[in-house]
């Protein structure tokens, strides 16, 4: 295939070059995935949390559901935000549609079921180590969730970038309610849609590479701190 | 430094950044509901600038099919429509979404398909008669199948020609329900034919093994217009920003320059609005 060795060799000529273009898309797929991230993460770990170790009426309902929203469809979810956020819409007039934040909103919905899902599951597998120690030392609940939150922030870690990978990779909820909006909402994966449809198959290629070397680069720094953090734990 | 507190400054520095840049977005701006073919062939890319610059007025295009964009401009999420599918046009100007249609530019439409031609339609000039031949043999037609402004066009000559295409979908009539650079893709993958409009296709860079075999027709003909979301009905609507921008477009300097916008030293789009003053 020519269009892929071709690829190859626009992809690095865009990374080195630094295209303006292509770092403010990069800037924007990041700023935006982030900031949903840690909108996800505020809501998720806790409520994730609380999962794990509360015990009340509905509690088995509510992990199958934040199991099954792990699937949520992204067209679904910003036809969802879409319709919410039109003017013809119930917060219309917040003016929020064809904006980075609607893409944030669309993005934060669709990963938070992912966190509070598989932080559930960290956590719950933690607690049973933790419980008797718990009980013995008549231990708050906020106190032993924040204790658990910590110990297994490592794992947590790999909660969050399944997250962030999801959220960054995802095309068809910020198409929808982003408009993929020449420097104001295009992102990388709408700008490979839009290469992809214009026939530009080596340069959407390219534009892949690159944004799988992004994903590279945060997973790598993110087990680096965990390495440099855990040598710092058994010092 | 612990990862807690890495977390928490590179989450707030991001938070932070995404707050600064959503004040700097100025108030100067229209959003455009367009088609794909005027985002894909580069027309818009290449007379937007202008028109940025001598008025300030930033111009963001949603390029999606005909149908979404008369949708989403229904509700209000826009405030100039630019579209081609006049009937679709004039029913929403009508049903008192739009206020006044305009005349922009005219292109036509072509049908591209194989070389090796299966159908041996090449070279001919009447496109009923080249569709009924397709629907004879049974060769692979992709159609747009998302109810943009192509498609209705295809639907309306398939109905002239008076073969029912939708009864053999899945057979050799295939919706790919997407753009039209997702369906010249599709085919050029699977040597289908399939009806384009010209600019799309002459900026196409995946060609393959297709080439237009059927232009010319009158009723080929693919005319762009041009429409002020009604600002009675959302209040929201920048009209004074969006008729100074279908001004521009209608005007001396908008059409010449779409007439000037070149692919491969080919003209796309033909400007013809009424109150251009003649060039």
């Amino acid at each position: 295939m020519q269009d892929f060795a071709q690829s190859f060799v626009l992809a690095g000529t865009l990374v080195l070059d630094a295209d303006p273009a292509l770092v403010q898309i990069v800037g924007l797929s990041l700023r935006v995935t982030a900031t949903a991230l840690l909108v996800s993460a505020l809501i998720g770990l806790p409520l994730g949390a609380v999962l794990a170790i509360a015990r009340f009426p509905g509690r088995g309902i509510l992990v199958v559901l934040s199991n099954a929203l792990m699937g949520l469809p992204p067209v679904v979810v910003g036809l969802c935000v879409y319709m919410m956020l039109s003017n013809a819409g119930p917060f219309g007039v917040l003016k929020l549609l064809y904006t980075p934040t609607a893409m944030i909103i669309a993005q934060s919905i669709l990963i938070t079921p992912i966190i509070i899902a598989l932080t559930r599951q960290v956590i719950a597998d933690l607690n049973e180590d933790y419980a008797d120690t718990f009980r013995s030392m008549v231990v708050p609940v906020h106190t032993a969730i924040a204790t658990l939150l910590w110990d297994a922030r490592f794992s947590l870690m790999t909660v969050l970038l399944a997250g962030f990978g999801r959220a960054i990779a995802e095309v068809g909820a910020v198409m929808i309610v982003g408009g993929n909006i020449n420097h104001v909402t295009r992102v990388m994966t709408t700008a490979i849609a839009l290469e992809t449809s214009k026939g530009e198959l080596a340069l959407a290629l390219a534009l892949g590479m690159v944004l799988l070397l992004i994903a590279l680069a945060v997973n790598a720094t993110a087990s680096l701190l965990k390495s440099v953090e855990g040598r710092f734990a058994h010092a | 430094m612990s990862f807690s507190k890495f977390l928490a400054s590179t989450l707030f520095a991001t938070s932070v950044g995404s707050a600064v840049s959503s004040a700097a977005l100025a108030e100067d701006f229209i959003i455009v509901q367009s088609t794909t073919s005027t985002q894909n062939s580069g027309l818009l890319d290449a007379i937007l600038p202008a028109f940025e610059e001598k008025t300030g007025i930033d111009v963001r295009v949603v390029a999606v099919g005909t149908g979404q964009a008369l949708k989403n401009a229904a509700n209000g999420d826009g405030d100039v429509l630019l579209v081609h599918a006049k009937p679709s046009e004039e029913k929403f100007v009508t049903d008192g979404y739009g206020v006044e249609r305009f005349d922009v530019m005219y292109n036509d439409f072509v049908l591209v398909g194989p070389k090796s031609d299966p159908a041996g339609i090449r070279g001919m000039t009447d496109v009923t008669s080249a569709l009924k031949k397709i629907a004879e043999t049974g060769s692979v037609f992709a159609s747009r199948g998302d109810d943009s402004g192509t498609h209705k066009k295809e639907k309306a000559l398939w109905t002239l020609a008076e073969v029912d295409a939708a009864a053999s979908s899945g057979g050799w009539y295939r919706e790919t329900g997407s753009g039209m650079g997702a369906t010249l893709n599709a085919a050029s993958g699977m040597d289908a034919y399939a009806l384009s409009d010209r600019a799309t296709w002459l900026a196409f860079e995946n060609k393959g093994n297709l080439d237009i075999l059927t232009q010319g027709d009158d009723r080929l003909f693919n005319q762009y217009g041009v429409i002020l979301v009604n600002p009675e009905k959302h209040a929201n609507v920048k009209a004074e920003f969006g008729q100074t921008f279908i001004d521009w477009l209608t005007g001396e300097e908008g059409q010449k320059a779409i007439a000037s916008f070149k692919v491969n030293g080919e003209q796309l789009f033909f400007p013809n609005a009424k109150s251009s003053a003649p060039n």
